[in-house]
């Protein structure tokens, strides 16, 4: 492994897109829950717990697109079209989220659609997401610098699976950061759920890693092969130690541990599939170092980004400070 | 008839499409974002209640316009992948880095601290909101002026050579940021938004002052709306004439389809007013032009000689009829602005600007003047470029993605029902509040916390423990 610009720049994308994931993975997962809300103070709740951080976090997602273009200007141009459905729905769903968010409150008698438009428009940002991971880890045809494989290519019993786990894990991501945030019959009915979400998102995830290293037989080999095995055994290990956490942390009423440990969960995917990608950054054959920008742009992008990131995560962290602690549902609207 | 539409062409459809509809939002917001940190200096300064009333009430139109603004944004920074991606593949090592810069500078930015202007005055304190205020409107400033060096630089490309790949390879960023044709579009287009602000505030507060134009809210939001008119309107004429200039030093052919001119006009080019641009017979029909004006204006010599687009070669030469007419329209705006603007100048020395009912009515038609020009121009500027993306290096049919049309289709056509439909029903929202007054009480019918990034009103949090 060398430290080079590429590398690095490999590790600032993986970094945009993993705090995308898990900061509007939980409010995601708090619209794929809206739905089972008991009552419209309980939505209100809901959506007041998220709505000071949503805009910040979806902005990650930008980051990780633009910031893709500009690094690994050629992955971009693959996989963009490749995914091409599952990220035009993607944003179709996030339009309709986005904009409830306000709309919501702007009207009596059509209350009602935007909530829909909340819930839903979350749904499928979630599960295209899903599938857009299921079908990049399967690979992309690539021929001459382009995509060479055609528009549904995308869509297969594997990416739905992974569409779907996203789902779940998103859902369980929202229901332990609602047991942070409120108090009362949200607090309970989400503690509930979390017990349910938890163990379907292990199941899944049991499922997805053990059809992966099929998919292609360079991850079998990165998974199985001696040296690294030792590695990539202990991922397995700490997910286990994390669902444990998780469990206890329900079980014995904790606010904060459950949704740390599923914040962990997602975390240790991630780097286990870091460890199935690399050192391609589109498999199966597109790699780092090819994908990479020429060096004059990744060095003056990379200027901004050390001086800038931490200003971010800085700036972030105060917004999320000013709004510490539980919603009280009974000061709600009038 | 469906023979016609070609995947490039529904991509050039659905790109223009939604880019006319996310300039849209950027153009209102821009504008506003300062239009309210000067409500709340002038709050803060005078106490004059005045201004906090002004500030609460546009605040909130504001929170709308945002989201419908962020959410149009994050289709346009995908979609240069799903349907340019081999523009995406030979220009992202120069326009990633620009975009990367607009994200981390602009974005963020207003994203962190809209939260704190919007619903944070009491949590922070008057000073520290300020300062987030201050800082949304320079986020919105800083993303016009990146994305608007990026749009530059493909107009007017420089600083970069080309690898064997055939990618665009950065050599100097000084020289791409600051290309020639970037400081002209951006004093310009900011210029537009705060025209754009300026017309839709007059507007309102006309529409309210015909019904009672004793409210001081009113105006005073009347009378600050239009002397900024008044100011700005000929500067921007001034500024439109300096691009235009620029435009024929580094995009000639730009400005012969702008001008209409079909044919060089080797002693001195008329000023072609109106008429109907005739592509088949390369003409414009039913001119009505004034000899010699067009030299003048564009060389200062009323007999310097100006080529047509019978020089350049019919696969170069981008669709005149568009250009010719849009352009015609933002200039038509522009001058028409300039009109409120020193009718207003009158109205005030007389005494009578809250009087003068047809310069209210006057106001009202032009309250939403400024978004058609805008949108006109960036017709001109946009169509004027073809049949390139990057200005003579790179064609918009080499830039396409190797995507089946029934993709493109089926995502346009998405496209359009859900715009209409989400930004209709935003710009309901929106006109229904601008129909109230700003003393209404709950404005906007459920004085409900305004969302977008928006804070949870101080009572709804209770303190840590
Ligand atoms: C309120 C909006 C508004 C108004 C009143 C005007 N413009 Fe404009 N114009 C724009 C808003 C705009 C714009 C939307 O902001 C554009 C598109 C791209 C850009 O940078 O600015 C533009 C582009 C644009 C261009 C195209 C340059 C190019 O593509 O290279 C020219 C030559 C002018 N303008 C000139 C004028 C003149 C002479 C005006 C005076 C009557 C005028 N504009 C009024
Ligand atoms: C900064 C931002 C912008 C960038 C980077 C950009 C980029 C592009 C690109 C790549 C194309 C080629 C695709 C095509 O031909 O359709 C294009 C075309 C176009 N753009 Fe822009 N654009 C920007 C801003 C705008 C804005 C603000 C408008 C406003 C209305 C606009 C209107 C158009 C139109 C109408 C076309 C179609 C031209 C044609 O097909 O003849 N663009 N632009
Ligand atoms: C193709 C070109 C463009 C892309 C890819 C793009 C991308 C975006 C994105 C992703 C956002 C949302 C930011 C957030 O999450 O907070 C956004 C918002 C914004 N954009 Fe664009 N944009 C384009 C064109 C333009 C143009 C031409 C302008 C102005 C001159 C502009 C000005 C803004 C501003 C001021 C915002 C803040 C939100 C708002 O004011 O409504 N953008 N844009």
């Amino acid at each position: 492994m060398t430290f080079d610009l590429p590398t690095i720049w490999a590790a600032i994308i993986a970094f945009s897109v993993l705090t995308y994931v898990i900061l509007d993975g939980f409010d995601l997962g708090v619209g794929i829950l809206f739905p089972f809300a008991q009552s419209e103070q309980d939505r209100s709740t809901m959506m007041n717990t998220i709505a000071p951080v949503w805009d910040g976090n979806e902005t990650w997602l930008v980051m990780g697109g633009g910031g893709l273009m500009a690094v690994f200007p050629l992955a971009y141009a693959v996989i963009m079209p490749a995914l091409y459905m599952p990220i035009t729905l993607m944003l179709l769903g996030l339009i309709f989220r986005g904009v409830a968010f306000e709309y919501r409150w702007r009207t009596v008698r059509w209350k009602g659609v935007w909530d829909v438009a909340f819930a839903a428009g979350s749904f499928i940002a979630a599960f295209c997401q899903g599938i857009a991971l299921g079908a990049l880890v399967q690979g992309i045809k690539i021929a001459d610098r382009a995509y060479a494989g055609g528009w549904w290519d995308w869509l297969t019993a594997f990416s739905l699976l992974t569409g779907v786990a996203v789902v779940f894990g998103y859902a369980l991501l929202g229901a332990t950061w609602l047991i942070m945030k409120t108090e009362g019959g949200i607090q309970v009915q989400m503690r509930f759920f979390s017990w349910g979400l938890g163990a379907i998102t292990l199941a899944l995830i049991g499922l997805v890693s053990l059809i992966t290293p099929f998919q292609n037989p360079a991850f079998f080999a990165r998974w199985f092969a001696w040296p690294q095995m030792a590695f990539s055994i202990t991922v397995p290990i700490l997910v286990t130690y994390a669902a444990y956490r998780l469990f206890l942390g329900l079980n014995d009423h904790k606010d904060a541990s459950p949704f740390l440990a599923s914040l962990s969960i997602f975390v240790l995917c991630f780097i286990g599939i870091g460890i199935s990608f690399y050192p391609n950054i589109v498999p199966p054959s597109l790699s780092i170092q090819d994908a990479a920008a020429p060096d004059k742009s990744l060095s003056f992008a990379l200027y901004g980004t050390v001086v800038l990131v931490p200003m971010i995560l800085a700036y972030t962290a105060y917004s999320y400070w000013v709004f510490r602690g539980k919603i009280d549902p009974d000061e709600g609207y009038h | 008839m469906l023979t016609y539409l070609t995947a490039e062409t529904l991509a050039r459809m659905q790109f223009a499409f939604t880019i006319s509809f996310h300039i849209i939002f950027p153009a209102f917001s821009i504008g506003l974002a300062s239009y309210l940190a000067v409500l709340n200096g002038l709050w803060l300064k005078t106490e004059d209640r005045i201004y906090l009333t002004l500030f609460e009430y546009w605040k909130k139109i504001f929170a709308i316009a945002f989201a419908m603004g962020v959410v149009s944004g994050i289709v346009m920074s995908y979609q240069f992948g799903t349907n340019w991606s081999v523009f995406s593949d030979k220009a992202g090592p120069v326009i990633g880095p620009l975009l990367a810069y607009e994200v981390l500078s602009a974005f963020f930015l207003e994203a962190g601290f809209l939260g704190i202007m919007l619903f944070g005055r009491e949590r922070v304190g008057n000073g520290l909101h300020m300062f987030a205020t201050t800082m949304v409107a320079i986020g919105t400033l800083m993303s016009a002026t990146w994305i608007l060096s990026l749009n530059s630089w493909m107009q007017t490309p420089q600083g970069f050579s080309i690898n064997e790949l055939g990618q665009f390879v950065p050599e100097d960023w000084w020289a791409i940021v600051f290309n020639p044709s970037f400081p002209y579009r951006l004093v310009h287009m900011v210029i537009a938004a705060f025209l754009t602000v300026s017309f839709v505030v007059g507007g309102v507060a006309a529409w309210h002052l015909l019904k009672d134009n004793t409210n001081m809210t009113t105006r005073r939001m009347f009378s600050m709306a239009l002397w900024m008119a008044a100011i700005v309107a000929p500067i921007q004429i001034f500024v439109g004439d300096a691009h235009g200039l620029n435009t024929l030093e580094y995009q000639p052919v730009k400005v012969m389809a702008m001008e209409g001119h079909y044919d060089s006009h080797p002693n001195g080019a008329p000023l072609i007013l109106f008429g109907i641009p005739n592509a088949k017979e390369k003409r414009i029909d039913y001119a009505i032009q004034i000899p010699k004006l067009s030299s003048l204006i564009l060389k200062h010599d009323l007999n310097a000689p100006l080529d047509g687009l019978d020089t350049i070669p019919d696969e170069d030469e981008p669709p005149v009829a568009i250009v010719f007419f849009s352009f015609r329209i933002m200039i038509s705006i522009g001058f028409a602005m300039l009109g409120i603007g020193v009718w207003s100048l009158f109205a005030r020395f007389k005494g009578r600007l809250y009087d003068a009912k047809w310069l209210h009515r006057a106001a009202i038609i032009m309250g939403p003047s400024g978004f058609v020009a805008v949108l006109a121009g960036w017709i001109t500027t946009e169509v004027g470029r073809q049949p390139y993306t990057i200005y003579g290096l790179l064609r918009t049919s080499d830039s396409l993605s190797p995507i089946a049309a029934p993709a493109v289709a089926a995502s346009f056509l998405a496209f359009i029902i859900v715009y209409f439909f989400v930004f209709g029903a935003g710009t309901f929202y929106i006109l229904r509040m601008m129909g109230q007054t700003p003393d209404t009480p709950r404005l906007g019918l459920r004085d409900g916390p305004i969302r977008s990034a928006g804070i949870t009103p101080l009572q709804q949090i209770k303190p840590a423990r």
